[in-house]
């Protein structure tokens, strides 16, 4: 149990190493990957399941996709497909390959031998973690909800297109109208500046 | 991705810790590390984009008039 925590361990140092020394942000990316897988690992192996299902479903599941997505979405056109075709050599996939293998065999390892004498300590379940999350922690899962909502109004705010481009053009017009008519199109009360003769 | 990597790690710690006591509340942090991570992520992406259509370029430096 302890060398497969040391194995997994040292697969994911190696692979933190390489994303942060990577140039390219696509080969990072793939080191990222196993990365996560690795640290997953830890997980299991430090009596965590839930967490470690959690880790490969939404960090190496849903953030690494948006990942994937906007990074190939940056280089759109027919120049970048050259310099793609050059990114994913089969040679680059030697290196999170191995170290994905390395990974695989660790966890038909631990399909094959017995899992329940695997946990070498005493393994938190995801019943344990839900009733807490939901006891003492119901003010982390609001305040959690509703950090998540501010993202989400914040970058569709951040990528939304320019939108208020025909408001604009509407109060031009309607300063233009103003201007041709000679006198203001609202009548101001009291307060107002009044131009009218 | 390096900020990633950095709440990655701070989620392995909290997850440790919670394993050594055998507690829940390690995992519990952990999962809150999880939705910030999320929300991070999906803002600065957004960020970039946004950086990516004005400057034509993911320099940072491009960016240096935005002071002031």
């Amino acid at each position: 149990m302890h060398a497969l925590f040391d194995i997994a361990a040292v697969v994911a140092i190696l692979a933190t190493v390489r994303v942060i020394t990577c140039l390219n942000p696509v080969h990072a990316l793939l080191y990222l990957i196993v990365s996560l897988l690795s640290v997953a690992l830890v997980f299991f192996t430090l009596g965590a399941p839930f967490i470690a299902a959690l880790e490969v479903i939404i960090y190496a599941g849903s953030i690494m996709v948006l990942f994937v997505f906007v990074i190939m979405m940056l280089n759109l056109g027919a120049k970048t497909m050259e310099e793609e075709r050059t990114w994913l050599k089969p040679k680059m996939w030697i290196g999170p390959g191995i170290l994905a293998a390395i990974l695989i065999a660790e966890v038909a390892y631990l399909l094959l031998g017995s899992t329940r004498a695997a946990s070498a300590r005493a393994a938190v379940g995801p019943k344990q973690v839900g009733m807490s999350l939901y006891g003492p922690y119901l003010i982390g899962v609001e305040l959690a909800s509703m950090l998540l909502l501010g993202a989400l109004v914040g970058a569709y705010h951040v990528s939304a297109r320019k939108r208020e481009q025909p408001e604009i053009r509407n109060v031009t017009d309607t300063n233009a109208t103003r201007t041709a008519a000679g006198r203001d199109l609202i009548r101001t009360g009291t307060g107002g500046p009044s131009r009218a003769a | 991705m390096s900020i990633e990597v950095m709440l990655n790690a701070a989620g392995l710690a909290f997850v440790t810790a919670g394993s050594r006591w055998s507690q829940p509340d390690g995992q519990v942090m952990f999962l809150f590390v999880l939705a910030t991570a999320a929300a991070e992520v999906s803002v600065g992406l957004a960020l970039l984009l946004k950086l990516y259509h004005q400057q034509k370029s993911l320099d940072a430096d491009a960016a240096s008039q935005m002071k002031g």
